[in-house]
């Protein structure tokens, strides 16, 4: 009989066709519509962003990758690539760009690579390095280029004119301009049409479930509500408060990473419960217009808590059926 | 249609030879026959090297309780008792029975069906343990054991498994199609132990229509059930049929009996027809052979005791891209370190496989997707097993159910690490079942 050299392994011999890569470049073309919808109106300015965004946070990954002696392929896997498209889509299409790379050294080696890198970082990498530059840079971080504005023509970002000059200054803003994202504000998160759109693709291709996103828009849209319902000449509509800021893309596409956020369902609820919430206190009375990033990274923190929370139950019941 | 309710998956079914008809190997010139085919002790030698012996005889008696009885697959001459390559992937004490042509009858076996009516409950268990009959569709429990439960525990349900979850596996399928009378008759016979009244069912995956037409015919001249289940793996694990059929729910602990159910696979059935009925022990059975790489793919009738190599050579040798034999589904089965491995009682298939795509050896981070929670029929959390286990706090895992694990592996299926999860699953068990007798030894 011939020879066959016979490899052994452990079953399942068969696995399905899901990859790291695969997840996380599903996610990358989610967020296609509202990178080419920004091209559109921020120009060319944020094109060069973003992409010089995503080649550093790959090249930071392959040197750090090289330097912990682990795999190069890890650079591709896509979650790199991610952060670094995540990371452009958050600031203003006016940031100079050598304090995009320093996002992006942030995000790829502090904030992943020393809690020990993909599937160890608690908080959002590019998350992180946004809140990192604001607090450095607040006065770059803060400047929105006007779309379609020419010489990087700038003026404050709707929940800016909103903190600033009161409710009634953001009334002529029209409800087309803020769907669709003719509105200043960070490169990506300005059209929520856009941003639907994406997240749209991850929920019908299952890569994230509306359990997160979900909790985290009604809890800002309802404790904004309430506000407006009792005081509509001081507080913003809900509405508004959805459709402005970060809070789509923070919603669908931050919030969700799996990595930083719990994996069971009642976790995700609470967790989703809590964004929204920390979001609209921020945006209500906090120092900042913006709260989106603060209140995701705040409850990332608290995931692990979450976390054992879940399982501490969890094993209660598995004890109780083993008696 | 019924399923279960929580998780399962729904790999390519790959059932390439789902309409073949059951062919039969021609008896290979030697036959290496485990006395171990059987969860339990490995059964006694009953025959010396040199001796002759008819087919139905005797070679190996079951040792206690949890053991069961082996017989001779043809008639020859006994050649050697020695260790040899198991299909479970160990060595076990393997009877070497050289076939003389023959292929002769001992006295009494395999005779024209009688009437079971008229034997005794104890007399049908009897036959059945003789018969060396077990669970054929997978774990080999000794079946006149499972049928004869603790008296306190009131069985009302009774269930043949012709679900058929694995990729590839047909030959349950096929037997249901070829043989549904000798089913029915088995299914008969089992309900017959009880004296409460018992409702029975069949439980068939709904890809497999012929078959549940085959069955459904004698349900008019017998009070039963043929029960479309939704095809989703792992619809044929003994707690989710429970679950499918009667939405019932087995606990961590418990057995299907507690829950007053019992579960046989329809081949066991048909093994129980035919040794209550025939007097005839089991010594073959139907395996499905195939696989992507392979031309020939059948469902071979084959005599227990035929070796791996002998399969091949009937099917034509095997193309130089198969770099992995299975012993049994792509699910839950063994990867084969020998051709001289043979088929026992328990083997519902054998597969060539390539597998240099799936790159299994490189295992990465979990990125906490929560796949696994959501593909796991036990409501396990299959990551966290693997990453205590990873940390070595192994003493950690059974607090989160880790003996409630069926080892199903739709975990690992969809994992998009490639995590090895049900591995590290396995290899905790085995070391917190050390420590544990360690501490009490
Ligand atoms: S192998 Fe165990 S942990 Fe994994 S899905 Fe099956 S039962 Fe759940
Ligand atoms: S499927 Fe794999 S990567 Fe996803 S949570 Fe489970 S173990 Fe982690």
């Amino acid at each position: 009989m011939q020879t066959v050299t016979l490899k052994v392994s452990y079953a399942p011999f068969v696995r399905s066709s899901d990859s790291i890569e695969k997840v996380m470049y599903n996610v990358a073309i989610a967020l296609a519509p509202a990178t080419v919808l920004s091209i559109y109106f921020f120009g060319w300015r944020a094109l060069v962003l973003t992409i010089l965004s995503v080649v550093s946070c790959i090249g930071f990954e392959w040197a750090v990758d090289k330097i912990r002696g682990r795999e190069q392929t890890a650079a591709l896997d896509g979650s790199a690539f991610v952060t670094g498209l995540l990371l452009a889509l958050n600031v203003p299409s006016s940031l100079p760009y050598w304090m995009l790379i320093i996002g992006a050294f942030v995000a790829i080696v502090i904030s992943k690579h020393l809690f020990g890198g993909l599937g160890y970082n608690i908080f959002n990498p590019a998350l992180v390095a946004r809140v990192f530059l604001l607090i450095s840079f607040p006065v770059a971080m803060t400047n929105w280029p006007v779309p379609f504005g020419v010489d990087m023509e700038t003026a404050a970002s709707p929940l800016g004119v909103l903190k600033t000059d009161g409710v009634a200054a953001i009334q002529d803003i029209s409800l087309w301009h803020m769907s669709f994202g003719q509105i200043g504000g960070s490169i990506g998160e300005t059209s929520a049409i856009a941003l639907v759109l994406g997240a749209l693709w991850l929920l019908f291709n299952r890569y994230i479930t509306l359990t997160i996103p979900l909790s985290f828009i009604l809890t800002t849209f309802g404790f904004t509500g309430i506000f407006y319902l009792l005081d509509p000449l001081h507080y913003a509509s809900p509405i508004f408060h959805v459709l402005t800021g970060g809070l789509l893309l923070g919603a669908f596409f931050m919030a969700t990473d799996m990595v930083t956020s719990p994996i069971a369902l009642r976790g995700q609820l609470l967790f989703g419960f809590g964004c929204g919430l920390l979001t609209a206190i921020i945006r209500l009375w906090g120092g900042y217009p913006e709260g989106v990033s603060f209140a995701i990274l705040i409850m990332n923190a608290l995931v692990p808590l979450i976390d054992s929370w879940d399982l501490s139950d969890k094993k209660q019941k598995a004890k109780e059926e083993a008696k | 249609m019924k399923t279960f309710k929580i998780g399962g998956i729904h790999p390519p079914e790959n059932k390439l030879t789902e309409g073949n008809s059951i062919e039969v190997l021609p008896i290979p010139s030697e036959l290496a026959i485990p006395l171990l085919q059987h969860l339990g002790k490995p059964a006694k030698p009953v025959v010396k090297a040199g001796q002759r012996v008819k087919k139905g005889e005797l070679i190996g008696e079951a040792d206690g309780f949890i053991s069961a009885n082996v017989h001779a697959t043809t008639s020859g001459t006994i050649k050697a008792i020695k260790s040899h390559p198991h299909p479970g992937g160990q060595y076990a004490p393997t009877v070497f029975l050289e076939s003389d042509g023959q292929d002769e009858w001992l006295d009494g076996c395999n005779t024209e069906p009688q009437d079971w009516q008229s034997f005794s409950k104890e007399d049908i268990l009897n036959r059945i343990k003789a018969a060396g009959v077990v669970g054929m569709g997978g774990a080999g429990f000794p079946t006149n054991v499972k049928l004869a439960p603790p008296k306190d525990k009131v069985i009302d349900t009774v269930i043949l498994n012709g679900a058929e979850c694995e990729p590839f596996l047909t030959s349950d399928h096929r037997l249901m199609v070829e043989e549904p009378e000798g089913i029915i008759e088995g299914l008969k016979i089992i309900t017959s132990l009880f004296s409460t009244p018992v409702k029975a069912y069949v439980g068939v995956e709904a890809n497999k229509k012929d078959a549940i037409e085959a069955l459904a015919k004698y349900a008019s001249s017998y009070n039963f059930e043929v029960v479309q289940l939704e095809t989703k793996y792992p619809q044929g694990a003994e707690k989710q049929l429970i679950n499918s059929i009667t939405g019932r729910k087995i606990q961590e602990g418990e057995l299907p009996f507690d829950k007053g159910c019992i579960v046989n696979n329809v081949g066991t059935a048909f093994a129980v027809y035919e040794a209550v009925c025939k007097n005839k022990p089991l010594i073959e059975r139907v395996v499905t052979v195939s696989g992507i790489e392979i031309q020939a793919k059948k469902n071979l009738k084959v005599i227990i005791g035929t070796m791996f190599s002998d399969i091949i050579s009937a099917c034509g040798n095997i193309p130089g891209t198969v770099n992995q034999v299975i012993s049994g589904g792509p699910m839950m089965g063994k990867a084969q370190y020998s051709f001289e491995a043979s088929i026992i009682k328990t083997s519902s298939g054998i597969l060539f496989i390539n597998n240099e795509g799936l790159d299994t050896s490189r295992e990465r981070t979990c990125i906490r997707c929560g796949k696994c929670v959501e593909a796991c029929p036990q409501e396990l959390q299959p990551w966290l097993f693997t990453n205590l286990a990873q940390r070595r706090e192994f003493d950690e895992l059974p607090a989160y159910g880790l003996f409630n694990c069926t080892e199903c592996g739709s975990c690992t299926y969809v994992c998009p690490s490639k995590r090895e999860i049900v591995h590290w699953i396995k290899y905790s068990k085995a070391i917190v079942n050390n420590r544990k007798k360690r501490k009490s030894a």
